[in-house]
């Protein structure tokens, strides 16, 4: 029975695995058909029915071209670079919940890969880390553009990163728990996060945004001031590895958004549901909203990417450490005091 | 199994570990450091400190090292334009470190009785380590020493801040 249970477990990790890369090659797909619909033009429509191959002929174009490797650069770290990026991308998937228990045989095993008592601290920890392939990466092309971008990623990541531990930090007040499971469960029956931290959503959305280097913080790679910013000097599927990451990261980022904020698998009426349908597939109408909230807030990072033009480097600097660091303390002080006159 | 992880992980970390002060490139340094990092939370993780080793990575993997990374790819610092330190400050290097080395030891040796106890495991308090307990012995039996430390980060911070504010009529340097 042991071993069953393991087996579940990877099968789970697995298919969270292949959704996060398959989810991530159709955001490469769907971000041009929205960026081209915005901009009153076709978008790739060539490849299949609505060009819907297109990702596939991308990858095929990526890992045919040339593979280079400046004469200057430090070889191993410019190939560990790119591959550090796609693995810290793809690690942090490991401990969202994704829906509830699945029942099988006599068992009730979570749709979740690994269940730990401090999940937000495993995520927001791999977050951290997720800025070394982009470092490691723009320092071993010795260019001085990549170093630049490199440099600028480090700043900004570690900036964004305090605001958006202190927007967790009100979240986890309210919930008294680390665990991703229970923060979901707190918020059953229409008690979404968003409704009491409304103030902390809007700091989480936009230190995501800085994290995942998404548009309008997306001054490492900005192009009309560092060429291409880390990955100037990256061809074939290395630079495929680091533009990959970032889908990857935005769909992680936006799972944790509805996990933490939208109430993750709960749905208005889900008591309803369980009760005249089969456990399982209760379970998985569940995990249907839960993937349809991560949709909307992939498609909201790629609406905010084509309305919103990048910011100034100072600007963000000023963004990020006068106003949203002052604002998430201010939304943990109200927190607790709320917390302490109404409990 | 636990057994093997905890050689393996004791090897990663004194390998890595002597890595860090043998490369001679800079960068190498801190990302061998990291990798150090990266087997005592292993470590934490085998003690069932899992609160311990999360932290660990966050604060010193992923900040603390991010900026030691920033400072070093700034100053740009090559293998050939890096000075040999002079013998005499090698030696002192050496002598101090074997000092620390002694201190340690001892240290150890004195609190042996207090560590069997720790590793008795019929006595052993798995939860230890978790979060829950952390926190309730942190802000009742340490609550002093724990606002103190805080009011030190306190003083550090105002401190780097009046260190590193522009003068009235200085330009960026950069």
């Amino acid at each position: 029975m042991e071993l069953d249970i393991l087996t579940v477990k990877s099968i789970i990790i697995l298919l969270v695995f292949g959704i996060s890369l398959g989810i991530a090659t159709y955001s490469t797909w769907a971000e041009r058909r929205l960026a081209a619909y915005l901009q009153d033009r076709q978008g790739p429509n060539r490849a299949g029915p609505l060009g819907l191959l297109q990702p596939i002929a991308d990858a095929v174009k990526l890992f045919t071209k040339e593979e280079f490797i400046p004469a200057s650069a430090n070889k191993w770290l410019f190939i560990f670079g790119p591959s550090l990026a796609m693995l810290t991308a793809l690690m942090s998937s490991a401990v969202i919940p994704f829906g509830s228990t699945l029942e099988i045989g006599d068992k009730f095993i979570p749709v979740q890969g690994i269940e730990v008592n401090i999940g937000v601290l495993y995520s927001f920890g791999i977050v951290s880390l997720g800025v070394y392939g982009i470092m490691i990466g723009g320092w071993a092309s010795n260019n001085k553009f990549s170093l630049l971008g490199a440099v600028r990623a480090a700043s900004q990541n570690i900036s964004y990163e305090l605001a958006m531990g202190l927007a967790i930090v009100a979240v986890l007040m309210m919930s008294g728990s680390l665990d991703l499971r229970k923060i979901v469960e707190d918020q059953h029956g229409g008690n979404w996060n968003v409704f009491y931290q409304p103030l902390g959503f809007i700091i989480f959305l936009t230190c995501a945004f800085a994290e995942c280097n998404r548009t309008p913080f997306d001054l490492p790679e900005s192009e009309n001031e560092l060429v291409g910013g880390y990955h100037t000097e990256y061809s074939s599927m290395k630079l495929g590895l680091f533009l990959f990451s970032e889908y990857v990261n935005m769909f992680v980022a936006s799972a944790i958004v509805s996990v933490l904020y939208f109430g993750g698998y709960n749905y208005p009426g889900m008591d309803l549901v369980a009760d005249h349908v089969p456990h399982n597939l209760a379970t998985a109408i569940g995990i249907a909203v839960m993937f349809a909230k991560t949709f909307f807030f992939i498609f909201f990072f790629m609406w905010i990417r084509w309305t919103i033009p990048r910011f100034r480097y100072d600007q963000l600097m000023s963004l990020g450490w006068k106003s949203l660091i002052p604002l998430a303390i201010a939304n943990i002080i109200v927190t607790g005091c709320v917390i302490l006159l109404f409990n | 199994m636990a057994e093997k992880l905890f050689y393996f992980l004791t090897f990663l970390a004194l390998a890595s570990g002597l890595m860090v002060v043998v490369s001679r490139n800079p960068v190498h340094s801190v990302l061998y450091l990291i990798l150090t990092f990266f087997s005592l939370s292993g470590h934490y993780i085998l003690l069932n400190a899992q609160f311990l080793a999360a932290v660990n990575i966050i604060v010193y993997a992923g900040a603390i090292m991010v900026l030691f990374l920033f400072v070093i790819m700034f100053l740009n610092m090559r293998t050939h334009n890096e000075p040999m330190a002079p013998i005499w400050a090698q030696l002192a290097a050496v002598v101090s470190a074997g000092l620390v080395l002694m201190v340690l030891v001892a240290a150890t040796k004195a609190s042996s009785p207090a560590l069997e106890a720790v590793a008795d495991t019929d006595s052993f308090d798995s939860q230890i380590g978790l979060v829950q307990t952390l926190g309730q012995t942190l802000f009742s039996q340490y609550l002093i020493p724990f606002e103190l430390t805080s009011i030190l980060f306190l003083v550090a911070i105002v401190g780097a801040v009046y260190l590193g504010r522009r003068e009235p009529g200085e330009r960026n340097s950069f």
